[in-house]
């Protein structure tokens, strides 16, 4: 009887557990929004449209183009930095090769890094840069193109636009921005602590797994 | 009497040896604690907190032997940089170059090589202000 009595107790403990689980909070959509109303099938509808990231054209340091269709499907967390920058940038790859090295297995996740200072820090320079980082592969691109695109980007990112002296004065957000499959802005973290940057890890987990049951269904 | 005069001065020798040693531990104590924190606004974000470096990108702060082969150029790496010079720490070589810091004093100086020369392994003892002074006059 007892024992029953302790099993019940264990399975009661796993349901809560499991129950737990599924009313875990979603990640926050960030962001404005607007609401649109619609009619379908002449009733009244209101859908939320979300701030989502627009599509752009760079180049990564293999020379490939890179368009927001290479993302499709992906999760993915953005950076603004520069080869040659002294002062942040280094922490903050620093924390990035950690999110890079646990997650650089998985097909539907990637990095990518804007270049703010694409004269000098061209295809060649980015491989270069790639190679003493240690990456390799398509999980972690390192994209350059236009500067006005890219600057206009940073935006959209919600990141503060670099200022026309930002390689001078080494100034620019440490920001990384996670990205969710349907291109919104799900979380911002300061990539020069660590603990923000293992919050981000954690938050990446939880993502997916938002994202596989909303495939799901 | 004799006796006395000479445990008297035994005494006295112990006393001062002891009053120079901590003395000297206290020097250590002021440039070790003076050094870290001017490691963690100056250094840190390239070389990591425990000296670890970055990848290929910046060299670590570990290689004992190396630091000691070149401890008379150290001071002058940190007040005016390095260029684009091939580096070689722990076996891997290195290339990248290091912003100078020119507003640094010998003092502060002494106090960064003395962090950093009994920190992440590294046992240089006291690197002292003359010793930092007399380098930077030879930099090139
Ligand atoms: C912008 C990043 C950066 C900063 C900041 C920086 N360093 Fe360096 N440091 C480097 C790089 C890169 C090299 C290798 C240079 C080369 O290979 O030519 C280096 C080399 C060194 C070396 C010689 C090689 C070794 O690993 O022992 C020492 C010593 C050193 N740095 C100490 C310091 C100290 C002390 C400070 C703070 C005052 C500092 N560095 C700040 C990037 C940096």
């Amino acid at each position: 009887m007892r024992k029953l009595a302790a099993l019940l107790l264990v399975t009661l403990a796993f349901a809560a557990c499991k129950f737990n689980d599924a009313a875990k909070p979603k990640l926050p959509i960030m962001g404005n929004r607007d609401a649109v109303t619609k009619v379908v099938d002449g009733k009244q509808v209101t859908d939320t449209i979300y701030h989502t990231i627009p599509d752009f054209k760079f180049v990564n340091q293999y020379g490939d183009t890179i368009t927001q269709n290479s993302l499709k499907g992906d999760i993915y967390v953005a950076d603004f930095f520069f080869t040659t920058c002294p002062s942040i940038c280094p922490i903050m790859h620093r924390n990035m090769l950690k999110v890079y090295n646990e997650f650089k297995n998985l097909p539907d996740f990637k990095i990518i890094s804007h270049t703010i200072d694409p004269k000098h820090d061209s295809a060649a320079v980015m491989k270069k840069y790639a190679d003493k980082l240690g990456i390799s592969g398509n999980s972690w691109w390192l994209l350059q193109g236009d500067k006005e695109a890219t600057y206009n980007i940073s935006q959209d990112y919600l990141v503060k636009r670099p200022g026309p002296d930002a390689k001078e004065i080494f100034m620019h957000d440490g920001y990384f921005v996670l990205v969710d499959k349907q291109k919104r802005i799900r979380g911002m973290y300061d990539g020069t602590e660590e603990k923000e940057v293992s919050a981000m890890i954690e938050d990446i987990k939880t993502l997916r797994t938002e994202v596989d049951t909303e495939i799901a269904q | 009497m004799k006796l006395k005069v000479i445990a008297f001065i035994a005494v006295l020798l112990c006393a001062i040896v002891i009053s120079c040693q901590s003395e000297a531990e206290q020097d250590f104590k002021r440039y070790y604690t003076g050094g870290a924190v001017i490691y963690k606004e100056k250094c840190q974000n390239c070389h990591g907190a425990n000296g670890e470096g970055l990848s290929a990108l910046i060299p670590p702060l570990t290689d004992t032997a190396y630091l000691k082969k070149n401890k008379a150029r150290l001071a002058c790496f940190i007040k005016y940089g390095i260029k684009e010079t091939i580096i070689t720490i722990n076996g891997k070589a290195y290339e990248g170059s290091m912003p100078a810091n020119v507003d640094l004093t010998s003092i502060e100086i002494a106090k960064l090589l003395t962090y950093m020369g009994n920190s992440f392994g590294n046992k240089m003892g006291t690197i002292a202000f003359e010793e930092a002074d007399a380098d930077l006059a030879k930099c090139k």
